[in-house]
Protein backbone atom coordinates (compact mmCIF):
# COMPACT_ATOMS: atom_id res chain seq x y z
CA UNK A 1 0.00 0.00 0.00
CA UNK A 2 1.57 3.70 -0.98
CA UNK A 3 1.50 5.72 1.52
CA UNK A 4 0.13 9.17 0.82
CA UNK A 5 1.78 12.41 1.71
CA UNK A 6 -0.42 15.43 1.87
CA UNK A 7 0.63 18.60 0.45
CA UNK A 8 -0.74 21.71 -0.77
CA UNK A 9 -1.18 22.52 -4.07
CA UNK A 10 -0.05 26.21 -5.30
CA UNK A 11 -1.36 28.27 -7.80
CA UNK A 12 1.41 28.22 -10.63
CA UNK A 13 2.74 31.44 -11.73
CA UNK A 14 1.61 31.17 -14.98
CA UNK A 15 -1.71 30.40 -15.17
CA UNK A 16 -2.47 31.32 -19.21
CA UNK A 17 -0.02 32.66 -21.60
CA UNK A 18 -1.30 35.29 -24.24
CA UNK A 19 0.15 38.63 -26.58
CA UNK A 20 0.96 40.05 -22.74
CA UNK A 21 3.15 37.63 -21.32
CA UNK A 22 6.51 38.27 -20.81
CA UNK A 23 8.96 36.84 -23.05
CA UNK A 24 10.73 35.06 -19.67
CA UNK A 25 7.61 33.56 -19.04
CA UNK A 26 6.31 32.54 -22.34
CA UNK A 27 10.02 30.23 -22.27
CA UNK A 28 10.39 29.74 -18.66
CA UNK A 29 10.22 26.06 -19.79
CA UNK A 30 13.20 26.49 -22.16
CA UNK A 31 14.94 28.05 -19.44
CA UNK A 32 14.10 24.88 -17.30
CA UNK A 33 15.07 22.32 -20.15
CA UNK A 34 18.78 24.35 -20.82
CA UNK A 35 19.71 24.34 -17.16
CA UNK A 36 18.54 20.53 -16.60
CA UNK A 37 21.27 19.74 -19.47
CA UNK A 38 23.54 21.79 -18.23
CA UNK A 39 23.59 24.19 -21.17
CA UNK A 40 24.45 26.73 -18.70
CA UNK A 41 28.04 26.16 -19.02
CA UNK A 42 27.54 25.30 -23.27
CA UNK A 43 28.50 28.42 -25.44
CA UNK A 44 25.99 28.49 -27.93
CA UNK A 45 25.03 30.70 -31.18
CA UNK A 46 21.53 30.99 -32.35
CA UNK A 47 22.21 31.29 -35.98
CA UNK A 48 18.55 32.80 -36.55
CA UNK A 49 16.43 34.84 -34.70
CA UNK A 50 14.09 37.60 -35.27
CA UNK A 51 12.75 40.83 -34.76
CA UNK A 52 9.58 42.87 -36.06
CA UNK A 53 11.12 45.62 -37.49
CA UNK A 54 7.63 46.80 -38.91
CA UNK A 55 6.98 48.07 -35.41
CA UNK A 56 9.67 50.18 -35.16
CA UNK A 57 9.33 51.63 -38.61
CA UNK A 58 8.55 54.70 -37.73
CA UNK A 59 12.18 55.18 -36.28
CA UNK A 60 13.20 53.34 -39.35
CA UNK A 61 12.07 55.69 -41.82
CA UNK A 62 13.72 58.55 -40.97
CA UNK A 63 16.63 56.82 -42.25
CA UNK A 64 15.94 56.80 -45.26
CA UNK A 65 17.89 58.66 -47.47
CA UNK A 66 16.39 59.77 -50.07
CA UNK A 67 14.92 63.27 -48.90
CA UNK A 68 11.95 62.96 -51.33
CA UNK A 69 10.91 59.26 -49.91
CA UNK A 70 11.90 60.12 -46.66
CA UNK A 71 9.87 63.11 -46.39
CA UNK A 72 6.51 60.63 -47.97
CA UNK A 73 7.26 57.76 -45.40
CA UNK A 74 7.30 60.08 -42.58
CA UNK A 75 4.34 62.13 -43.46
CA UNK A 76 2.34 58.97 -44.00
CA UNK A 77 3.39 57.52 -40.62
CA UNK A 78 2.15 60.48 -39.11
CA UNK A 79 -0.81 61.07 -40.86
CA UNK A 80 -2.50 58.11 -40.94
CA UNK A 81 -4.00 56.24 -38.00
CA UNK A 82 -2.75 52.75 -37.79
CA UNK A 83 -0.87 52.91 -41.11
CA UNK A 84 0.50 50.02 -42.81
CA UNK A 85 4.62 50.34 -42.45
CA UNK A 86 5.66 52.07 -45.54
CA UNK A 87 6.93 50.92 -48.67
CA UNK A 88 6.73 47.09 -47.17
CA UNK A 89 5.32 44.08 -49.34
CA UNK A 90 4.71 41.77 -47.24
CA UNK A 91 2.98 38.46 -48.42
CA UNK A 92 -0.54 37.77 -46.86
CA UNK A 93 0.63 34.69 -45.40
CA UNK A 94 1.80 36.84 -42.16
CA UNK A 95 -1.99 37.24 -41.30
CA UNK A 96 -2.09 33.81 -40.68
CA UNK A 97 0.86 32.76 -38.95
CA UNK A 98 -0.57 32.22 -35.49
CA UNK A 99 -2.93 29.64 -36.08
CA UNK A 100 -5.95 31.90 -35.19
CA UNK A 101 -4.07 33.48 -32.51
CA UNK A 102 -3.46 29.79 -30.80
CA UNK A 103 0.76 30.51 -30.48
CA UNK A 104 0.20 34.18 -29.40
CA UNK A 105 3.92 34.59 -29.61
CA UNK A 106 3.89 34.65 -33.37
CA UNK A 107 1.60 38.01 -33.00
CA UNK A 108 2.65 41.38 -31.81
CA UNK A 109 4.58 41.21 -28.71
CA UNK A 110 2.73 43.83 -26.11
CA UNK A 111 4.63 42.61 -22.95
CA UNK A 112 5.61 45.40 -20.77
CA UNK A 113 9.45 47.03 -21.47
CA UNK A 114 10.63 49.17 -18.61
CA UNK A 115 12.02 52.38 -20.32
CA UNK A 116 15.78 51.69 -19.73
CA UNK A 117 17.18 54.17 -22.31
CA UNK A 118 17.94 50.55 -24.27
CA UNK A 119 15.70 49.97 -27.55
CA UNK A 120 12.69 47.83 -27.04
CA UNK A 121 14.20 45.00 -29.68
CA UNK A 122 17.71 45.13 -27.62
CA UNK A 123 15.53 44.25 -24.63
CA UNK A 124 13.03 41.59 -25.97
CA UNK A 125 16.63 40.23 -27.78
CA UNK A 126 18.04 39.88 -24.19
CA UNK A 127 15.05 37.84 -22.55
CA UNK A 128 14.69 35.41 -25.59
CA UNK A 129 18.71 35.07 -25.35
CA UNK A 130 19.01 34.62 -21.69
CA UNK A 131 15.36 32.23 -21.45
CA UNK A 132 16.48 30.09 -24.70
CA UNK A 133 19.77 29.79 -23.48
CA UNK A 134 22.23 31.66 -25.96
CA UNK A 135 25.56 33.44 -25.81
CA UNK A 136 24.79 35.41 -29.29
CA UNK A 137 21.60 35.56 -31.14
CA UNK A 138 21.76 36.68 -34.71
CA UNK A 139 18.76 38.35 -35.40
CA UNK A 140 16.99 38.80 -38.64
CA UNK A 141 14.29 41.21 -39.87
CA UNK A 142 10.57 39.95 -40.45
CA UNK A 143 8.58 41.81 -43.23
CA UNK A 144 11.36 43.26 -44.39
CA UNK A 145 12.50 39.58 -45.87
CA UNK A 146 10.07 39.82 -48.87
CA UNK A 147 11.49 42.98 -50.17
CA UNK A 148 12.80 41.08 -52.80
CA UNK A 149 9.98 40.83 -54.17
CA UNK A 150 9.04 44.54 -54.18
CA UNK A 151 7.60 45.54 -58.04
CA UNK A 152 9.80 49.00 -57.23
CA UNK A 153 13.59 47.39 -57.06
CA UNK A 154 14.53 51.17 -55.71
CA UNK A 155 12.42 50.46 -53.00
CA UNK A 156 14.18 47.05 -52.00
CA UNK A 157 17.60 49.42 -51.92
CA UNK A 158 16.10 52.60 -49.89
CA UNK A 159 14.63 50.70 -47.09
CA UNK A 160 16.73 47.98 -46.78
CA UNK A 161 19.62 50.32 -46.70
CA UNK A 162 17.93 52.19 -43.99
CA UNK A 163 16.76 49.48 -41.89
CA UNK A 164 20.37 48.48 -42.06
CA UNK A 165 21.55 52.03 -40.86
CA UNK A 166 19.11 51.73 -38.09
CA UNK A 167 19.87 48.12 -37.09
CA UNK A 168 23.35 49.09 -37.03
CA UNK A 169 22.51 52.55 -35.01
CA UNK A 170 20.07 51.48 -32.86
CA UNK A 171 20.33 47.74 -31.58
CA UNK A 172 23.91 46.31 -32.83
CA UNK A 173 25.40 49.21 -30.54
CA UNK A 174 23.39 48.60 -27.94
CA UNK A 175 24.55 44.65 -26.86
CA UNK A 176 27.47 43.17 -28.41
CA UNK A 177 25.56 39.43 -27.95
CA UNK A 178 23.13 40.91 -30.48
CA UNK A 179 24.65 39.94 -34.19
CA UNK A 180 23.40 40.32 -37.34
CA UNK A 181 23.98 39.14 -41.33
CA UNK A 182 23.23 42.01 -43.03
CA UNK A 183 20.37 42.29 -45.52
CA UNK A 184 21.74 43.22 -49.14
CA UNK A 185 19.61 45.11 -51.55
CA UNK A 186 20.03 42.03 -54.19
CA UNK A 187 18.19 43.02 -56.82
CA UNK A 188 20.53 45.97 -57.48
CA UNK A 189 23.49 44.29 -57.45
CA UNK A 190 25.91 47.80 -57.45
CA UNK A 191 24.04 48.92 -54.36
CA UNK A 192 24.91 44.94 -52.81
CA UNK A 193 27.98 45.77 -53.31
CA UNK A 194 28.06 48.92 -51.70
CA UNK A 195 26.06 47.62 -48.61
CA UNK A 196 29.21 45.58 -48.42
CA UNK A 197 32.23 48.28 -48.16
CA UNK A 198 30.02 50.17 -46.01
CA UNK A 199 29.08 48.68 -43.44
CA UNK A 200 31.73 44.95 -43.45
CA UNK A 201 33.51 46.47 -40.38
CA UNK A 202 30.48 48.09 -38.48
CA UNK A 203 29.63 46.36 -34.92
CA UNK A 204 26.99 43.02 -34.86
CA UNK A 205 27.65 42.85 -38.51
CA UNK A 206 29.34 39.33 -38.66
CA UNK A 207 28.03 38.17 -42.37
CA UNK A 208 25.71 38.78 -45.15
CA UNK A 209 22.17 38.32 -46.28
CA UNK A 210 20.57 37.61 -49.41
CA UNK A 211 16.79 37.20 -48.69
CA UNK A 212 15.76 34.61 -50.64
CA UNK A 213 12.09 35.37 -51.70
CA UNK A 214 13.04 36.98 -55.46
CA UNK A 215 13.20 35.79 -59.03
CA UNK A 216 17.31 37.01 -59.44
CA UNK A 217 19.29 34.05 -61.06
CA UNK A 218 22.51 33.91 -57.96
CA UNK A 219 24.38 32.66 -60.88
CA UNK A 220 24.32 36.00 -63.21
CA UNK A 221 27.71 37.53 -63.72
CA UNK A 222 26.01 40.83 -62.23
CA UNK A 223 26.92 39.10 -58.83
CA UNK A 224 30.53 37.95 -59.11
CA UNK A 225 31.96 41.52 -57.80
CA UNK A 226 29.74 41.21 -54.70
CA UNK A 227 30.77 37.52 -54.13
CA UNK A 228 34.78 38.40 -54.40
CA UNK A 229 34.02 40.90 -52.09
CA UNK A 230 31.89 38.97 -49.29
CA UNK A 231 35.08 36.41 -49.87
CA UNK A 232 37.31 38.89 -49.10
CA UNK A 233 35.59 39.97 -45.95
CA UNK A 234 35.63 36.06 -44.75
CA UNK A 235 32.43 36.29 -43.85
CA UNK A 236 29.96 34.23 -44.59
CA UNK A 237 26.42 34.89 -46.91
CA UNK A 238 23.13 33.75 -45.72
CA UNK A 239 20.01 32.65 -47.98
CA UNK A 240 17.29 33.07 -45.44
CA UNK A 241 14.44 31.60 -46.79
CA UNK A 242 11.08 32.93 -47.01
CA UNK A 243 7.59 32.55 -49.12
CA UNK A 244 5.70 33.90 -51.86
CA UNK A 245 2.28 32.72 -51.80
CA UNK A 246 1.74 34.67 -55.06
CA UNK A 247 4.71 32.47 -56.86
CA UNK A 248 3.31 30.49 -59.72
CA UNK A 249 4.48 27.22 -58.64
CA UNK A 250 2.48 27.85 -55.70
CA UNK A 251 -0.73 29.11 -57.55
CA UNK A 252 -2.89 25.95 -56.25
CA UNK A 253 -1.86 25.92 -52.97
CA UNK A 254 -5.02 26.85 -50.77
CA UNK A 255 -3.41 26.66 -47.16
CA UNK A 256 -1.15 28.24 -45.23
CA UNK A 257 0.87 24.96 -43.73
CA UNK A 258 1.23 23.83 -47.63
CA UNK A 259 2.30 26.85 -49.01
CA UNK A 260 4.87 27.76 -45.70
CA UNK A 261 5.98 23.79 -46.11
CA UNK A 262 6.77 23.99 -49.83
CA UNK A 263 7.58 27.84 -50.12
CA UNK A 264 10.85 28.14 -47.72
CA UNK A 265 11.93 25.43 -49.07
CA UNK A 266 11.19 25.80 -52.66
CA UNK A 267 13.30 29.48 -52.80
CA UNK A 268 16.22 28.04 -51.47
CA UNK A 269 16.33 24.77 -53.37
CA UNK A 270 16.10 27.48 -56.38
CA UNK A 271 19.44 29.15 -55.53
CA UNK A 272 21.16 26.02 -54.13
CA UNK A 273 20.42 24.71 -57.87
CA UNK A 274 21.51 27.48 -59.64
CA UNK A 275 24.56 28.19 -57.32
CA UNK A 276 26.05 24.41 -57.57
CA UNK A 277 25.44 23.81 -61.62
CA UNK A 278 26.79 26.92 -62.49
CA UNK A 279 30.29 26.56 -59.97
CA UNK A 280 30.23 29.08 -58.31
CA UNK A 281 31.87 26.89 -55.11
CA UNK A 282 34.74 26.24 -58.09
CA UNK A 283 34.86 30.13 -58.42
CA UNK A 284 34.77 31.66 -54.89
CA UNK A 285 36.29 28.76 -52.62
CA UNK A 286 36.54 30.65 -49.82
CA UNK A 287 32.73 31.98 -49.61
CA UNK A 288 30.66 30.53 -47.02
CA UNK A 289 26.87 30.16 -48.07
CA UNK A 290 25.15 29.52 -45.39
CA UNK A 291 21.17 27.76 -46.05
CA UNK A 292 18.70 29.26 -43.56
CA UNK A 293 15.31 28.64 -42.44
CA UNK A 294 14.59 26.02 -45.10
CA UNK A 295 14.83 22.64 -42.33
CA UNK A 296 17.18 19.71 -43.48
CA UNK A 297 14.84 16.86 -44.80
CA UNK A 298 15.53 18.94 -48.30
CA UNK A 299 19.57 18.90 -48.17
CA UNK A 300 19.36 14.89 -49.12
CA UNK A 301 16.47 14.67 -51.81
CA UNK A 302 18.91 17.36 -53.46
CA UNK A 303 22.00 15.71 -53.13
CA UNK A 304 20.65 12.79 -54.74
CA UNK A 305 18.41 14.22 -57.12
CA UNK A 306 21.30 16.65 -58.24
CA UNK A 307 24.29 13.87 -58.01
CA UNK A 308 22.15 11.44 -60.32
CA UNK A 309 21.28 14.10 -62.85
CA UNK A 310 24.51 15.50 -62.90
CA UNK A 311 26.43 12.43 -64.04
CA UNK A 312 24.07 11.50 -66.74
CA UNK A 313 24.70 15.52 -68.07
CA UNK A 314 28.22 16.75 -66.76
CA UNK A 315 28.48 18.38 -69.73
CA UNK A 316 25.68 20.91 -68.52
CA UNK A 317 27.70 21.41 -65.99
CA UNK A 318 31.24 21.48 -66.56
CA UNK A 319 32.47 23.83 -63.87
CA UNK A 320 31.91 21.06 -61.18
CA UNK A 321 34.69 19.06 -60.68
CA UNK A 322 32.88 17.08 -57.96
CA UNK A 323 29.42 15.36 -57.55
CA UNK A 324 27.22 18.43 -56.23
CA UNK A 325 26.64 16.82 -53.01
CA UNK A 326 30.10 16.91 -52.50
CA UNK A 327 30.03 20.83 -52.61
CA UNK A 328 26.70 20.30 -50.59
CA UNK A 329 28.46 18.95 -47.75
CA UNK A 330 31.94 20.48 -48.14
CA UNK A 331 31.37 24.09 -48.78
CA UNK A 332 27.54 24.72 -47.53
CA UNK A 333 26.23 25.24 -43.91
CA UNK A 334 22.96 25.10 -43.16
CA UNK A 335 20.66 26.26 -39.88
CA UNK A 336 18.91 23.72 -37.64
CA UNK A 337 15.58 25.22 -37.86
CA UNK A 338 12.88 24.24 -38.08
CA UNK A 339 14.46 20.50 -37.93
CA UNK A 340 11.89 17.97 -38.94
CA UNK A 341 11.95 15.43 -36.20
CA UNK A 342 9.46 12.69 -36.87
CA UNK A 343 11.59 10.57 -38.47
CA UNK A 344 14.36 10.45 -36.27
CA UNK A 345 16.33 7.71 -38.64
CA UNK A 346 15.75 10.21 -41.94
CA UNK A 347 17.18 13.03 -39.50
CA UNK A 348 20.07 11.16 -38.44
CA UNK A 349 20.90 9.83 -42.27
CA UNK A 350 20.07 14.02 -42.74
CA UNK A 351 22.79 14.68 -40.16
CA UNK A 352 25.62 12.25 -41.73
CA UNK A 353 25.23 13.48 -45.11
CA UNK A 354 25.72 17.03 -44.77
CA UNK A 355 28.74 16.46 -42.13
CA UNK A 356 26.44 18.18 -39.34
CA UNK A 357 30.03 18.06 -37.13
CA UNK A 358 31.43 20.80 -38.94
CA UNK A 359 28.48 22.10 -41.00
CA UNK A 360 25.60 22.83 -39.23
CA UNK A 361 24.45 25.80 -37.15
CA UNK A 362 21.89 25.90 -34.19
CA UNK A 363 19.11 28.48 -35.35
CA UNK A 364 16.05 28.86 -32.98
CA UNK A 365 13.99 31.32 -35.31
CA UNK A 366 12.77 32.82 -32.29
CA UNK A 367 9.67 34.39 -32.40
CA UNK A 368 8.61 32.56 -34.55
CA UNK A 369 5.78 29.54 -34.92
CA UNK A 370 8.11 26.74 -35.55
CA UNK A 371 10.78 27.50 -32.99
CA UNK A 372 13.66 25.19 -32.01
CA UNK A 373 15.32 24.80 -28.68
CA UNK A 374 19.19 24.05 -27.95
CA UNK A 375 17.51 21.09 -26.16
CA UNK A 376 16.73 19.27 -29.80
CA UNK A 377 20.30 18.79 -30.80
CA UNK A 378 21.16 17.65 -27.29
CA UNK A 379 19.08 15.09 -26.99
CA UNK A 380 19.88 13.18 -30.11
CA UNK A 381 21.49 10.10 -28.92
CA UNK A 382 23.16 9.39 -31.96
CA UNK A 383 25.59 12.50 -31.62
CA UNK A 384 29.25 12.81 -29.71
CA UNK A 385 29.32 15.50 -26.83
CA UNK A 386 31.75 17.46 -29.15
CA UNK A 387 29.22 17.06 -32.34
CA UNK A 388 26.52 18.58 -30.09
CA UNK A 389 28.97 21.62 -28.51
CA UNK A 390 29.97 22.20 -32.67
CA UNK A 391 26.67 22.17 -34.18
CA UNK A 392 25.13 24.51 -31.24
CA UNK A 393 28.21 27.36 -30.58
CA UNK A 394 31.54 25.92 -31.96
CA UNK A 395 30.79 25.83 -35.45
CA UNK A 396 29.27 29.30 -35.42
CA UNK A 397 32.21 30.74 -34.11
CA UNK A 398 34.79 29.21 -36.20
CA UNK A 399 32.79 30.55 -38.93
CA UNK A 400 31.70 33.76 -37.76
CA UNK A 401 35.04 34.55 -36.05
CA UNK A 402 33.36 34.61 -32.60
CA UNK A 403 34.91 34.17 -29.29
CA UNK A 404 33.02 31.50 -27.86
CA UNK A 405 31.98 33.28 -24.54
CA UNK A 406 29.29 32.40 -22.19
CA UNK A 407 27.49 35.38 -21.96
CA UNK A 408 24.16 34.42 -21.14
CA UNK A 409 22.39 34.38 -17.38
CA UNK A 410 19.81 31.50 -17.13
CA UNK A 411 20.43 32.18 -13.81
CA UNK A 412 18.22 35.70 -13.59
CA UNK B 1 2.02 8.64 -4.14
CA UNK B 2 1.93 12.27 -2.51
CA UNK B 3 -1.32 13.80 -2.69
CA UNK B 4 -1.93 17.53 -2.65
CA UNK B 5 -4.75 19.36 -1.73
CA UNK B 6 -5.75 22.46 -4.46
CA UNK B 7 -9.15 23.71 -2.72
CA UNK B 8 -13.10 23.24 -2.84
CA UNK B 9 -14.33 22.06 -5.78
CA UNK B 10 -17.37 24.48 -6.15
CA UNK B 11 -14.93 27.31 -7.02
CA UNK B 12 -14.30 25.94 -10.11
CA UNK B 13 -16.71 27.01 -12.81
CA UNK B 14 -17.55 24.76 -15.62
CA UNK B 15 -15.05 25.16 -18.43
CA UNK B 16 -12.11 26.77 -15.86
CA UNK B 17 -8.52 25.59 -16.19
CA UNK B 18 -6.14 26.53 -13.36
CA UNK B 19 -2.56 25.06 -13.33
CA UNK B 20 -0.97 24.21 -9.46
CA UNK B 21 2.40 23.68 -8.36
CA UNK B 22 2.95 20.19 -7.02
CA UNK B 23 6.66 20.57 -5.45
CA UNK B 24 8.82 20.59 -8.93
CA UNK B 25 5.62 19.91 -11.36
CA UNK B 26 2.94 21.71 -12.70
CA UNK B 27 -0.50 20.18 -12.91
CA UNK B 28 -3.18 21.59 -15.34
CA UNK B 29 -6.51 21.09 -14.32
CA UNK B 30 -9.59 21.12 -15.99
CA UNK B 31 -13.24 20.78 -15.12
CA UNK B 32 -15.15 20.20 -18.61
CA UNK B 33 -18.94 18.76 -18.18
CA UNK B 34 -18.76 18.57 -14.58
CA UNK B 35 -16.03 16.69 -14.83
CA UNK B 36 -11.89 16.89 -14.06
CA UNK B 37 -9.21 16.13 -16.02
CA UNK B 38 -5.22 17.09 -15.00
CA UNK B 39 -2.30 16.93 -17.43
CA UNK B 40 1.44 17.68 -16.88
CA UNK B 41 1.97 21.29 -18.04
CA UNK B 42 4.57 20.05 -20.14
CA UNK B 43 4.19 18.97 -24.25
CA UNK B 44 5.74 16.18 -25.35
CA UNK B 45 7.08 18.08 -28.59
CA UNK B 46 9.51 20.36 -26.84
CA UNK B 47 8.39 20.76 -23.14
CA UNK B 48 5.97 23.40 -23.47
CA UNK B 49 3.57 24.94 -21.10
CA UNK B 50 0.72 23.50 -22.86
CA UNK B 51 -1.73 23.88 -20.15
CA UNK B 52 -1.21 27.61 -20.45
CA UNK B 53 -2.59 27.82 -23.65
CA UNK B 54 -5.84 28.58 -25.32
CA UNK B 55 -8.77 26.25 -25.06
CA UNK B 56 -10.71 25.54 -28.44
CA UNK B 57 -12.91 23.36 -30.13
CA UNK B 58 -11.88 20.86 -32.63
CA UNK B 59 -11.89 22.38 -35.74
CA UNK B 60 -13.80 19.74 -38.68
CA UNK B 61 -14.05 19.75 -42.14
CA UNK B 62 -17.13 17.72 -43.45
CA UNK B 63 -17.41 16.12 -46.62
CA UNK B 64 -20.57 15.82 -48.18
CA UNK B 65 -21.98 12.85 -50.04
CA UNK B 66 -20.50 14.17 -52.99
CA UNK B 67 -17.35 14.34 -51.49
CA UNK B 68 -17.37 17.71 -51.17
CA UNK B 69 -16.42 20.49 -48.82
CA UNK B 70 -18.38 23.89 -47.85
CA UNK B 71 -15.64 25.20 -45.22
CA UNK B 72 -15.15 24.61 -41.56
CA UNK B 73 -16.99 24.38 -38.45
CA UNK B 74 -16.08 23.87 -34.60
CA UNK B 75 -17.12 20.46 -32.71
CA UNK B 76 -17.95 22.39 -29.18
CA UNK B 77 -18.64 19.05 -27.60
CA UNK B 78 -14.75 18.09 -28.24
CA UNK B 79 -12.41 21.05 -26.61
CA UNK B 80 -8.31 21.05 -27.20
CA UNK B 81 -5.92 22.68 -25.06
CA UNK B 82 -3.33 24.00 -27.45
CA UNK B 83 0.63 24.81 -26.64
CA UNK B 84 1.32 28.28 -26.83
CA UNK B 85 4.59 27.29 -28.16
CA UNK B 86 4.12 25.97 -31.11
CA UNK B 87 0.23 24.91 -31.72
CA UNK B 88 0.15 21.32 -30.88
CA UNK B 89 -3.21 20.71 -29.62
CA UNK B 90 -4.43 18.01 -27.58
CA UNK B 91 -8.33 16.69 -26.38
CA UNK B 92 -8.48 17.77 -23.03
CA UNK B 93 -10.70 14.68 -22.35
CA UNK B 94 -8.17 12.44 -23.32
CA UNK B 95 -5.33 14.15 -23.16
CA UNK B 96 -4.60 12.72 -27.51
CA UNK B 97 -3.68 14.43 -30.10
CA UNK B 98 -6.34 15.01 -32.72
CA UNK B 99 -4.15 14.05 -35.56
CA UNK B 100 -1.85 11.82 -34.38
CA UNK B 101 -3.45 9.68 -31.16
CA UNK B 102 0.30 8.44 -30.11
CA UNK B 103 1.22 11.95 -29.29
CA UNK B 104 -0.19 12.34 -25.95
CA UNK B 105 -0.42 14.44 -22.74
CA UNK B 106 0.91 12.80 -19.54
CA UNK B 107 -2.06 12.13 -17.28
CA UNK B 108 -2.08 13.52 -13.77
CA UNK B 109 -4.60 11.68 -11.30
CA UNK B 110 -7.26 14.56 -10.06
CA UNK B 111 -10.23 13.64 -8.23
CA UNK B 112 -12.72 15.32 -5.89
CA UNK B 113 -12.82 13.81 -2.20
CA UNK B 114 -15.17 15.27 0.30
CA UNK B 115 -15.61 18.60 -1.55
CA UNK B 116 -11.98 19.20 -2.28
CA UNK B 117 -9.70 18.62 -5.33
CA UNK B 118 -6.83 16.64 -4.90
CA UNK B 119 -3.78 15.69 -6.91
CA UNK B 120 -2.49 12.58 -7.10
CA UNK B 121 1.20 12.00 -8.22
Amino acid sequence: MNIQTKFDANPAPIQIIDGLTDTRDVLAHARKNALKRGLADWFICDVDAHHVESISWHEVVKYIEDPVIRDNAMRFHSERTGAPPYGLNGDLGLRYTSVGGRIPHQDERREKIPDTGVHRDVELTRRAMDSIGVDNMVIFPTPMLFLGMHPQPEMEVWLTRAYNRWLIDRILSEDDRIKTLLCLPFNTPKEAERTVAEFADKKGVIGFCVPSTRYKPVHHNDYMRLYSMIEETGKPLAFHAGYHWHDPSLATVNRFIGMHALGFVWCNMVHMTNWILNGIPERFPKLKPIWVESGLAWVPFMMQRLDDQYLMRQSEAPQLKRLPSEYMRDNCWYTTQPMETTHPKALQNTLEMINAETQLLFASDWPHFDFDLPQMIYDLPYLSEQAKRNILGLNAARIFNLEPTIRKNLMY
Amino acid sequence: MPEYKVGPADIFADDERRIVACDDKEIGIFKLDGEFYGWHNLCPHQGGPVCTGRVMSRVLEIADAEGCTRGQQYDDSQKHIVCPWHGYEFSIKTGSHPGNARVRLRPADVFVREGQVYVRL
